[in-house]
């Protein structure tokens, strides 16, 4: 069984932090990371080779240092990378990027499964995974929880509003993951080791087959028209400093009576 | 390409303060730009002298971009009945419909029950597309896509719009992807643009929320965005406009590939979901612990409210994803939420703009959460919880 997993290098949103003096963001030291999700997507394909002798690829696109992410996922167990990278594909939205990620897996070929995480935290928009499935031509199941492979095919639990649906599949299909089964592995000395000999094929424009007006800036229908940081701080804030716990309880109660918010 | 124009340029730092990925610098008094830049476009409408261009091979648009008229709204159903953000966007469409001087639609796949559809017909849009077949009754993503598919090249919406559900969120990409148009995910504001009131102006939290987006697709139709629930109230307006009930027919080649087995609904009360719960009691990470988490529930109980967390609470296990507010969880829009120990990324206050009230309990007293927040305590929340299940209970 043929793997290939999309992996992204993200910063590690949670890190970032805003000035509140100049409403602006703070990234000094905002680590670049996996995608999280992008991480149980890998761990989910890595329990499946565990138990089936799977081959697990990760392709990743993104700038040269991306590459760091592709070592990372070698370290906890795959076995090759794939690192997608061009100033042509700079700029690009989801359906641009989905166009050249398409392009790369068609290259590698014979895949029977593609794991993505279920969305970026960069982006946040999902979007990625099902339109990669959508130009490859084969089925997609969001937002998977679980999954369990029988002879021919897949039982995939994914997340629901209230609980879980359960969908069988048939390969080749595209799961996005929101969690993994199992805990997510740590990598070992070994693979760390063949990870920093490893030397990764690194494509270009010119080493996929893809229209290139359907990549990048100029591929994208989505522009973007503005960006500005969203105002969240209220400039009435009741800040109770009060040390003693009840006396601190009181003066909240009594400001909730004020405020009509308690009776 | 990203082009600085140099006798534009004062070297203000503006851009540098705002670019996302930290690509611009300040050289010799103006903006460089480094090649780490994505061409994201966020520098360009923030520069206060036009000093920054983002070039495009502006293609001319492929289609016929005036045949497309009207805005759809993308009906969702659960045990035939379609869920709020149906009721949300189509007031929302009706405002954007409205400007352009043009029309709503719905579109519902599926049976639909006999009140439910009077119901959507006095909702004030005007015209209800309905697909009765019985195929649409279980969601299955490439049905549903060649259905909206078929019917957005027979009916050239301008715009669509789909709540950002588990379900709206499979299959837009697919139908985007397979229109080759373009698609903005999760929005929290729509508008108009100034001087083209049928282009539209999806705006989006993006990197972790840290940031909000405004996105055009101005050479693509249709437009297309999903749209967060809970961030557009329904409209309460009484309307005489009673919207008309085309049935129409689709043919589609159904999917034998993926099969709906059955869902294991977690049997919860209306208000367990967090989303919909008046109250939220919400924890993070400090006080997940045993303990804790006893006193949480238990002045939940107390109040009347219902138990959420933040994503490293998910992350570690302890609660559900269901459970989780915030940019990569769930928007809620409670009228009181409770903050335990919840330091206030930005990522989760994205997740609660929508809340009336804030009370936040935090032993760090420059927590963002307090900048957010309309009442905060200082303090351990493992203190201040025996207390306030106390004073609750006594008032």
């Amino acid at each position: 069984m043929n793997i290939i997993v999309c992996i992204k290098q993200v910063p590690d949103t949670t890190e970032v932090k805003i000035n509140p003096a100049t409403n602006t963001l703070v990234r000094d030291g905002v680590p670049s990371i996996m995608n999280p999700y992008d991480k149980h997507a890998l761990e989910t394909a890595l329990t499946l080779k565990d138990k089936y002798h799977a081959k697990v690829s990760v392709l990743t696109m993104g700038p040269p240092q991306a590459s760091e992410v592709i070592k990372e996922a070698i370290t906890m167990g795959a076995d090759e990378g794939i690192l997608l990278s061009d100033r042509a594909f700079a700029g690009a939205d989801t359906l641009a990027t989905s166009q050249v990620l398409a392009s790369a897996i068609r290259k590698v070929g014979n895949v029977d499964l593609i794991f993505c995480g279920k969305q970026a935290i960069d982006g946040d928009t999902a979007q990625v995974g099902p339109e990669i499935a959508e130009h490859l031509g084969i089925p997609q199941v969001t937002f998977a929880v679980q999954i369990e492979k029988n002879t021919d095919h897949l039982m995939i639990k994914r997340e629901h509003e209230y609980g879980t649906e359960t969908v069988q599949a048939k390969m080749p299909v595209l799961v996005t993951v929101t969690h993994a089964d199992e805990d997510i592995r740590y990598g070992t000395i070994k693979n760390l080791l063949k990870a920093q000999r490893m030397q990764f094929p690194l494509w270009t424009v010119d080493k996929i087959e893809v229209d290139r007006n359907k990549i990048g800036l100029d591929g994208s229908p989505t522009q973007v028209a503005k960006i500005f940081t969203p105002k969240i701080i209220k400039s009435n804030s009741i800040l109770i400093e009060e040390k003693n716990s009840e006396q601190a309880v009181a003066i909240l109660m009594e400001k909730l009576k004020q405020a009509n918010v308690i009776r | 390409m990203i082009k600085i124009l140099s006798e534009n340029c004062t070297g203000c730092g503006n851009c540098v303060a705002i670019c996302p990925v930290g690509a611009l610098k300040i050289s010799d008094g103006t903006a460089v730009v480094q090649d780490n830049c994505t061409l994201c476009g966020a520098c360009v409408s923030d520069c206060p002298f036009q000093a920054i261009v983002l070039e495009r091979k502006e293609a001319a648009p492929k289609q016929d971009l005036s045949s497309y008229k009207d805005i759809w709204v993308i009906a969702e159903l659960e045990n035939n009945i379609p869920k709020d953000i149906t009721y949300e966007l189509i007031g929302k469409a009706r405002e954007l419909s409205a400007a352009a001087g043009e029309k709503t639609h719905v579109v519902v796949l599926g049976s639909i029950t006999k009140e439910a559809e009077s119901k959507l017909v006095s909702s004030g849009a005007d015209n209800i597309y309905l697909v009765r077949e019985r195929i649409f009754d279980v969601y299955n993503t490439e049905n549903y896509t060649q259905a909206y598919c078929q019917l957005i090249n027979e009916y050239k919406p301008n715009a669509i719009l789909v709540g950002a559900t588990i379900n709206g969120r499979d299959f837009a990409p697919r139908v985007a992807s397979r229109l080759a148009t373009g698609l903005c995910a999760d929005c929290t504001a729509l508008g108009t643009v100034q001087d083209n009131a049928k282009l539209i102006e999806w705006t989006r939290p993006a990197f972790g929320g840290n940031i909000m987006a405004t996105i055009l697709s101005p050479n693509h139709r249709p437009q297309m965005g999903t749209v967060r629930p809970k961030v557009f109230k329904i409209s309460t307006e009484p309307t005489e406009n009673k919207a008309s009930v085309t049935e129409v027919t689709v043919k589609i080649v159904a999917d034998e590939l993926v099969k709906h087995i059955g869902f294991n609904k977690i049997t919860e009360k209306m208000e367990n979901k967090i989303e919909e719960a008046p109250i939220l009691c919400s924890f993070g990470r400090g006080v997940s612990d045993e303990k804790s988490i006893a006193l949480i529930r238990e002045f939940a109980e107390i109040v009347g409210g219902t138990i959420s967390c933040s994503r490293a609470v998910v992350d570690a296990g302890i609660l559900d994803h269901s459970k989780q507010v915030g940019q990569s969880g769930k928007s809620v829009g409670p009228r009181t939420y409770f903050a335990f120990g919840i330091s206030g990324a930005v990522q989760h206050l994205a997740g609660i703009s929508n809340a009336d009230i804030v009370i936040a309990i935090n032993k760090d007293p420059r927590a963002p959460i307090f900048q957010r927040a309309d009442y905060g305590i200082v303090g351990d929340a493992k203190d201040i919880l025996p207390e306030l299940i106390k004073q609750f209970t006594n008032r």
